[in-house]
């Protein structure tokens, strides 16, 4: 309808005027309200809001004339009747519109008023609803809270019945001995158990329990006790117990102490072996000595036991480190692997890691194994000790690797142990004992060397003495008996050398390659160069020596007990040791035993030294002694006889001829160890006739005017200026290594002895002459022996001097005669 | 510091006898008896004159043989005793007897030095020391320090205590002893202790030192085998008085403690040949002086087993009390034994040395040939034990 109401020449600007004043109208101001305002100022303005039709009017009268004004009226009812029409058209328009809104309106009043029914229907039915619901919970409520509680009680009743249960299942279990079962069961319903005790029934199950537990702790122990069972049972035995809250500490003491009883039985059977075997032992010790070949100087040894004879020929020692090896030292590895799983590698759980377990395990451990240790070493170095026998070496150092051998595996079952190191000690220990027994065995050796030689050397000379007293057949017989010195010699050193060597090779054994102890540094380093070479070698080297040395000493001032032959060997034996043999055993031994000296060592020269210094000492005294048995002869001879009371000597008396043969004999058996020596050329009156020119005409001279009235002044003078001319004379002084040195050194003792002796004594004529006459005797046949034949008239010319001045009536004899007499024999 | 050169006098005689005169405290007097079978023997007295070095000797004459031992009294200077040679029907037997010296020898050797040589004095006989039922007698031992009474002879086998009464005119044996034993058993030597009262005798038979008590006469210890030979002579040690040394064929010259005779204290082998005599000084006993047949004398230094272990104890003249001395001396080192010197001015066999019973620092020597050296101790030495 509006449409139709709108003129079409409604323009646009025309419908904006008419909007806005609708607008203004009804108070709406939108755009443009500047203007308007503006416009609104002025009353006059018809469209302006503060228009004042008065004013508008007067102000139109007053200007306006009447013509005007009759056009301004007709133009104003023009406008008021197109805004009249304007406004039908727009009420018209609007009341369409409020028409229709008014319809939908009324529609949707109708439409609410159906909901809101409804939704108050719905309301109601929802509360019925919940009140029937509130209803039915409440009737449900009871029923609910009984089933939770029966539930509940349900639940109690079945942990009850296991209590109850309990004691039976535990017999049960204890029955079928499947004891894990029972203690988990036990751990189950200790606490609960633990938790009611006040109350009589649960005590009494738990009494019960306890009771079982406790039995079957028993059982468990007795078990454990009991040992038959495996590792496996006892490993589960002990950790049963720890769960059984069995302390761990007791625990380990009884299994320590169990597995100590069992050892201690290896230990005893072992102790049982050492108690028997000594006397199994020392025979076969004795079968061990050395047997040296069939030749002169071997020792003689009486062994009266034969070893084939001893049937309980006791374990040797292979066998005893053996079976402690296989016996004691596994199972104790044994004890200690499995005790260590048991107590120190298991895995903590609980309330037990608290505990520190492995700590004290491991204490309790180490203690067990060293005490028990020590006691094996003990008995091991006890039986070592026993182990005197020096023959087979290789046996005692096989036993001592294996012994070494088998501490390693301690070795690395328990780290920080002490008990390897100590077996290695024992080790240690047991090579120096060795040494120290070979040194022995070789000390003993050599004397039983010596006391065969002296047996040997004994033997020939009984009968030389048997042979001497018939006069020249002595000679022939001591030349008979003496060949054998040398081969003594020889077969004494090579024996010695050999024995040396043979003890060498068996220490030598501790040092190979396949030994485990041979690359400790000990066995590297100072058994090589202390103990084998300084303690070994050295040692026997110096203590022939020095054992030699006191066959001068001691032997020497009570008479001398050594015979002079043994001294004779001792010196040529030293002397062979210095120029050659010390250096060729040590060079063996260091080549042996690759000696690296860390410490300082006894040097070739030093033992070189010592051992000519002995054989020096040797010869000494040799020449010492037998220069005193001629001595001794010749001195009875003087002393016991009556010089002033003798009748016309006839004869060279017997002692002259006895001395004569024993100096050859001496001269024979020197020169058979020692070469012949440089003696001063011999003088072309040297031979015996000539001598005797030489030595009548010296001792006329000499002593025809000793007797002569006047003249004992002349005597002295001459003698004196004999002396002057002649080098002082060193009796007993020290001799060079060869024949002549010693024979001159003999026979000085004996002649320097005859002429003490005469000045002693007083006597007769017949005294006198006897005295030339031996003096003669003995010119004859010693001069060849000594160095210096000088040396022989001089003391001979003393001698006969001597008893000359010493003789009542002073007339020599003839020297023609004598030379008759000494010819005769 | 240089020494004096030693001195040296011959006899024109052989030689074994030499004694100190014991009772002679000013002068330095030796005597020597001569050996020989065809001329008188002789007693020579030696005085050396210590300032000038010089020696002015007297001869008196001992015609009843040779002489083989002297001994002086130890109170009365001109009494002294010999052993002699007696030969009567070709039988040679050793007699001993008391001679006193004629007043006049002293006298007369400064009247007439040379005279007196030609011209000797004879000793004047006092008694003789009866031996006949005994045998040859080795040696006569005065009482040490005595009053002259009292002597000691050494026969064959017995011991013989003889007083000697009247002015030495007498002499009766006032006991004896005999060492019973197999063989011929006979003394060598023997000596007087001069510890314990005068009480004990040392007596030397072979190998065998024996300690005898005085006053029971009868043997206290016997150190069998003392040497491996004859044993020569022995001498007791002046200040410490278990202490002996002895030496003999063996070369060696051991020394002793009677208390532990199985083995000697010390044993000193340096001669080579027999030790013929040894003699402790009087005075400082770590000087030992011994004499042998090779001709050597030898002065050695014992201090180890003398009275005077460490050096002089009074050295430091502050430390007057004893007790501080003798443990500063124990801090000390023993000193070293040691040979002081040899001697060696004799071309023949030395059988007796002397030290002087004047001088504590001179000794004599006497050697077969008739030498007779008389030595000092060097000054080093005098004057280290001195100072």
């Amino acid at each position: 309808m509006s449409s139709a109401t709108t003129p079409p020449d409604s323009d646009p600007s025309r419908r904006r005027q008419v909007h806005s004043m609708l607008k203004m109208y009804y108070g709406l101001n939108e755009e443009g309200k500047c203007t308007e305002q503006a416009e609104s100022l002025d009353p006059c303005d018809i469209n302006g809001p503060h228009f004042d039709p008065e004013i508008y009017l007067n102000k139109l009268r007053q200007e306006c004339s009447l013509g005007e004004l009759m056009d301004h009226e007709s133009c104003m009812v023009k406008q008021i009747r197109s805004l009249d029409s304007d406004m039908q058209t727009l009420v018209y328009e609007n009341y369409n519109k409020f028409i229709s809104a008014t319809d939908t309106i009324r529609k949707m009043k109708n439409d609410f008023k159906k909901m809101e029914d409804e939704m108050d229907c719905l309301s109601a039915n929802m509360t019925a609803i919940t009140e029937f619901s509130a209803r039915i919970s409440g009737t449900l409520q009871d029923q609910h809270t009984q089933i939770t509680k029966l539930s509940g009680v349900h639940t109690l009743l079945r942990k009850l019945q296991f209590l109850f249960e309990l004691p039976a299942r535990l017999n049960k279990c204890l029955e079928l001995q499947a004891y894990a079962q029972a203690v988990n069961a036990h751990r189950k319903a200790r606490c609960v158990l633990q938790q009611y005790s006040h109350m009589p029934s649960f005590r009494g199950i738990q009494d019960d329990c306890h009771v079982i537990m406790e039995q079957l702790a028993q059982q468990l122990r007795q078990k454990f006790r009991d040992g038959g069972s495996s590792a496996k049972d006892l490993s589960e035995c002990v950790e049963l117990l720890l769960q059984l809250d069995e302390p761990a500490e007791e625990l380990c003491d009884k299994f320590l102490s169990h597995a100590q009883s069992r050892l201690e039985a290896d230990l005893q059977g072992l102790e049982a072996e050492l108690k028997d075997s000594p006397v199994a032992d020392t025979s076969a010790a004795s079968t061990h000595k050395p047997s040296p070949g069939p030749n002169p100087v071997s020792p003689s040894k009486s062994s009266t036991s034969n070893p084939f004879l001893s049937p309980t020929a006791g374990t040797d020692i292979l066998e005893f480190i053996d079976r402690g090896c296989n016996e004691f030292v596994s199972s104790l590895c044994l004890v200690i692997a499995s005790y260590q799983e048991l107590f120190i590698n298991r895995p903590q759980e609980g309330e037990l890691s608290s505990k520190n377990i492995p700590e004290m395990a491991n204490g309790k451990l180490h203690v067990f194994v060293d005490t028990l240790a020590a006691r094996y070493f003990s008995l091991v170095e006890r039986r070592i000790q026993e182990e005197k026998g020096v023959g087979d070496n290789s046996l005692l150092v096989r036993a001592l690797d294996r012994f070494h051998r088998r501490l390693q595996a301690i070795t690395k079952l328990l780290p920080g142990s002490a008990v390897p190191s100590q077996g290695t000690e024992i080790v240690v220990r047991a090579a120096r004992e060795r040494i120290k027994q070979y040194l022995l065995a070789l000390q003993t050796f050599y004397h039983d060397s010596l006391t065969d030689v002296r047996q040997a050397l004994a033997a020939p000379r009984l009968t030389v003495g048997g042979a001497s007293t018939s006069g020249g057949g002595a000679l022939a017989a001591s030349k008979d008996a003496q060949p054998n010195l040398s081969e003594l010699l020889t077969s004494l050193s090579n024996f010695i050398l050999n024995q040396l060597k043979s003890v060498l090779a068996s220490v030598h054994l501790f040092t190979a390659k396949d030994i485990t102890f041979s690359n400790k540094p000990y066995f590297r380093g100072e058994f090589c160069s202390q103990g084998v070479r300084e303690g070994l070698v050295v040692s026997f080297i110096k203590f022939i020596c020095q054992s030699s040395r006191q066959y001068c000493e001691s032997a020497g001032d009570r008479g001398g007990s050594t015979p002079p032959a043994l001294l004779l060997l001792l010196s040529r034996l030293c002397l062979d040791y210095e120029t050659s043999t010390i250096s060729y055993i040590l060079t063996l031994t260091d080549e042996q035993f690759l000696v690296q000296h860390h410490t300082p060592v006894t040097p070739v020269t030093a033992l070189c030294a010592e051992a000519r210094e002995a054989a020096q000492k040797l010869l000494n005294h040799y020449v010492k002694v037998q220069g005193l048995i001629i001595s001794q002869m010749l001195r009875k001879s003087v002393e016991t006889r009556d010089w002033v009371n003798t009748i016309e000597p006839r004869n060279v008396r017997a002692v002259m001829k006895r001395v004569v043969e024993d100096t050859t004999s001496i001269d024979v058996q020197v020169g058979l160890l020692y070469e012949e020596g440089v003696r001063k050329a011999h003088s072309s009156d040297s031979s015996k006739r000539t001598f005797s020119v030489y030595s009548s005409s010296r001792q006329q001279i000499r002593y025809a005017p000793s007797y002569t009235p006047s003249a004992p002044m002349d005597t002295n003078l001459l003698s004196n200026i004999h002396k002057l001319f002649s080098e002082r004379i060193d009796i007993f002084s020290p001799v060079e290594f060869n024949k002549v040195s010693v024979l001159t050194g003999i026979i000085k003792i004996s002649l320097k002895t005859f002429l003490e002796c005469v000045r002693l004594r007083t006597f007769g004529r017949y005294g006198l002459q006897q005295i030339q006459v031996d003096c003669h005797y003995l010119q004859m046949y010693l001069w060849r022996f000594v160095s210096d034949e000088n040396l022989v008239h001089f003391l001979l010319d003393e001698i006969v001097g001597s008893a000359a001045h010493r003789c009542l009536d002073p007339s020599p004899m003839e020297q023609s005669v004598i030379e008759v007499i000494c010819e005769r024999g | 510091m240089e020494d004096d050169a030693p001195v040296i006098y011959g006899l024109e005689f052989q030689a074994r006898a030499l004694t100190a005169q014991t009772a002679e405290t000013d002068a330095i007097r030796f005597l020597v008896g001569t050996q020989s079978l065809k001329f008188d023997n002789q007693i020579h007295i030696i005085d050396f004159d210590d300032e000038n070095n010089m020696i002015n000797k007297n001869v008196l004459l001992h015609d009843a043989g040779e002489i083989w031992h002297i001994s002086t009294s130890p109170a009365d200077k001109g009494v002294l005793t010999t052993c002699y040679n007696k030969t009567s029907e070709s039988r040679v037997l050793t007699c001993a007897a008391v001679w006193r010296m004629p007043p006049e020898w002293e006298s007369g050797s400064h009247e007439s030095p040379d005279d007196s040589s030609n011209n000797p004095q004879t000793l004047e006989l006092l008694c003789h020391l009866d031996n006949t039922a005994h045998g040859s007698v080795a040696c006569v031992l005065w009482e040490p320090m005595g009053d002259g009474k009292r002597v000691i002879s050494l026969a064959e086998n017995h011991v013989l205590l003889s007083d000697l009464q009247e002015s030495s005119s007498k002499a009766t044996i006032s006991s004896s002893a005999t060492l019973e034993g197999k063989g011929q058993l006979k003394f060598t030597t023997g000596k007087w202790s001069p510890h314990h009262n005068c009480t004990q005798l040392a007596t030397a038979n072979d190998t065998a030192i024996r300690g005898w008590d005085l006053r029971s006469m009868s043997q206290m210890y016997c150190i069998e085998n003392a040497h491996g030979q004859l044993v020569r002579d022995l001498d007791f040690n002046p200040n410490k008085q278990y202490y002996l040394a002895s030496c003999g064929d063996d070369c060696k010259v051991k020394f002793w403690d009677v208390r532990h005779i199985s083995e000697p204290v010390k044993c000193l082998e340096e001669h080579s040949h027999w030790v013929w005599s040894v003699r402790y000084n009087h005075s400082h006993d770590q000087l030992v002086l011994t004499g042998s047949s090779d001709s050597r004398l030898i002065l050695s230094n014992m201090v180890s087993i003398s009275s005077e272990p460490f050096g002089h104890l009074v050295d430091d003249d502050d430390l007057s009390d004893n007790e501080e001395t003798q443990q500063d001396d124990k801090v000390k080192e023993p000193l070293q034994d040691s040979i002081i010197a040899t001697y060696e001015e004799h071309e023949d066999s030395v059988y007796a040395v002397e030290w002087s019973a004047a001088d504590p620092w001179l000794f004599a020597s006497l050697s077969y040939d008739g030498r007779l050296v008389i030595n000092r101790v060097p000054r080093a030495i005098k004057y280290r034990i001195l100072l």
